[in-house]
């Protein structure tokens, strides 16, 4: 398998603090690449970064072996059609003032205004019913739904150009625990369904271990190691890992 | 023998467009001296709520409609709002779920810390509670606690702010402490430091708990035993290990299977749907909507009622031990 996303050297500084320093990976094509780390690592700052979301000081991203830090600004945004992002807050990341109906044909008016509204409108109603709303939600405002259903909308707004890589910023940890197997079963189901790739990032060790093949510890703004999630879960290097892996809380079970 | 605290059919109700909504309805729990007692839910189950009643800190329009807090066998709902000042805080004291939104961002440390001992301890002098203020920071695990005074909370990092939370509760020498969700906001390396903190502080000083989390690994850690809430109401309590081992309401089964676990399951039995707004439950069992063993008795509200020993669930058609393997 050939990859996908390609993270060379990458260094990220905010003044005198190093984000991300010196990071290197690649995410295959099919593949879901987690992130685990706590707050402060550098994990978020690092999945902007391979979006060029956020400008990295140093290194390259290569998306499909095109350096999106070299991109003019068409180029960018035909590559930000590939690769889209799902944010951690539900509550913020919908604006309050438009329907659901604006919210998702609005990545159609900035990426393809040529396109029929009859076929936008085709998408549009098959992605809400992919993500599990009705289409009768379509006229509502982000305020008449609950969490889970929110972040519903968010992924269907993030697949409605049709993306090959997904960037998904701690999707479920403002959800509960039923949502939250509610949502990750979605992405189960449309990983298989549309051919994605994912970069998966969280706080929750069990949450990456569910959904994804490979995983990479990140501390300080350095990835202590990446590794198969098997090997991760059973075999960990650093101390640092293990220490993550014992601050689990266990439900008892048999 | 009687209970430290018993809440005898507690009913907190919110008016709604619909008429009041019961927000706790027929709540009842005991909590004996040093037990820790999980109380689990999703947003909206009633369980901050439940805390907040105990303490008479529900904000209107909400109120307490009937039931009873018995506090030491008196009822806390008796007392004049003078009474339970001394009450609140002193025998009874909370941790609020956010350090940051639960302290004050513009006075320091020292001045938050002081004032729970100006309100409970005016006999002692100002060196007194100098010392006392030092102290606790010291039990709480601050480094450089007497040099911290000074600080304000922005200063310190979320794990440290929740121990200047815990420090403030413990000043009054409580003997039940309220924790709402206290390690929610936190990374899971330092939730584990301050889950040390409250048992060993617990063990110390014979404190009952009641500790209310969504997070079903934090409550089976840490609690002897559990009450699972659902639409205002208890729907399963008995011993930790029963509930965890053996779940026997559907709800509570549907959060131990969302739980993605630490070996790769294949897929997450997720409950559908969510949890309605308050005065949407369905009548009779709130569950009943969601639920995959609902049948036309349930829109009859079940009694919670013991199954097995201690074990208490409020459902129609409990699952057995054998279909919850």
């Amino acid at each position: 398998m050939s990859a996908l996303l390609k993270i060379e050297n990458l260094t990220k500084r905010f003044s005198q603090h190093t984000a991300v320093n010196n990071v290197s990976l690649q995410i295959l094509k099919g593949e879901n690449l987690g992130i685990v780390g706590e707050s402060g690592s550098g994990k978020s700052t690092l999945a902007r970064c391979a979006l060029r979301l956020i400008e990295p000081d140093a290194g390259k991203v290569l998306f499909d072996e095109k350096n999106i830090l070299e991109m003019n600004r068409s180029e960018l945004k035909d590559f930000r059609r590939h690769a889209q992002i799902v944010f951690q807050d539900p509550y913020a990341s919908l604006n309050p003032r438009m329907t659901v109906q604006d919210i998702l044909q609005e990545p159609f008016a900035i990426h393809k205004k040529s396109i029929q509204k009859k076929t936008a409108q085709d998408r549009i109603e098959y992605l809400l019913d992919l993500v599990g709303l009705k289409k009768d939600y379509l006229s509502r405002f982000p305020h008449e739904f609950s969490g889970g259903q929110r972040q519903r909308i968010g992924i269907a707004r993030a697949l409605m150009l049709e993306p090959s890589f997904l960037v998904c910023d701690e999707p479920v940890s403002a959800l509960d625990v039923s949502i939250q197997a509610q949502i990750l079963n979605l992405f189960e189901d449309l990983q298989t369904k549309l051919n994605l790739t994912f970069l998966f990032i969280s706080h929750d060790l069990r949450v990456v271990r569910h959904l994804c093949q490979r995983i990479g510890v990140m501390y300080q703004g350095e990835i202590l190691e990446l590794n198969t999630a098997d090997k991760i879960f059973t075999h960990p290097e650093t101390e640092y890992t293990k220490k993550l892996l014992s601050s689990i809380p266990q439900v008892i079970s048999r | 023998m009687m209970s430290l605290l018993e809440i005898e059919n507690l009913v907190v109700s919110f008016p709604t467009e619909n008429g009041a909504a019961h927000a706790l309805n027929e709540v009842s729990l005991k909590i004996e001296t040093g037990e820790t007692l999980g109380l689990v839910g999703e947003s909206g189950s009633g369980k901050s709520l439940t805390a907040l009643a105990i303490l008479q800190l529900i904000q209107k329009p909400g109120k307490i409609e009937s039931g009873k807090i018995l506090w030491k066998g008196k009822n806390l709902l008796d007392l004049s709002p003078k009474e339970m000042q001394k009450v609140r805080g002193k025998q009874i004291a909370q941790i609020f779920q956010e350090p940051m939104t639960a302290l004050n961002p513009v006075l320091t440390v020292q001045t938050q810390l002081t004032e729970v001992l100006d309100q409970h301890f005016p006999e002692l002098s100002k060196k007194e509670k100098h010392q006392r203020v030092v102290e606790i920071l010291k039990q709480v695990g601050i480094p450089n606690g007497e040099e911290r005074l000074k600080n304000y909370p922005h200063q310190f990092s979320g794990g440290m702010r929740q121990r200047v939370m815990i420090a403030i509760a413990l000043l009054g020498e409580p003997e039940l402490l309220l924790a709402d969700e206290p390690t929610t906001a936190l990374d899971v390396t330092i939730q584990a430091q301050i889950l040390k903190l409250l048992r060993d502080i617990q063990s110390a000083r014979k404190l009952s708990v009641l500790f209310i989390s969504h997070d079903l690994g934090v409550i089976s850690e840490n609690c002897k035993n559990t009450a699972i809430m659902y639409g205002g109401k208890i729907v399963e309590q008995g011993l930790t290990t029963d509930i965890f081992y053996s779940p026997m309401h559907p709800y509570t089964f549907g959060l131990i299977e969302s739980i993605p676990g630490t070996q790769k399951k294949d897929r997450l039995k997720a409950i559908r749907g969510s949890v309605p707004q308050l005065g949407q439950f369905p009548s009779g069992c709130a569950f009943q909507n969601r639920c995959d063993f609902a049948q036309n008795a349930c829109q009859n509200l079940p009694n919670l009622s013991a199954r097995q020993g201690q074990h208490q669930v409020r459902c129609h058609f409990p699952i057995k031990s054998e279909q919850s393997a």
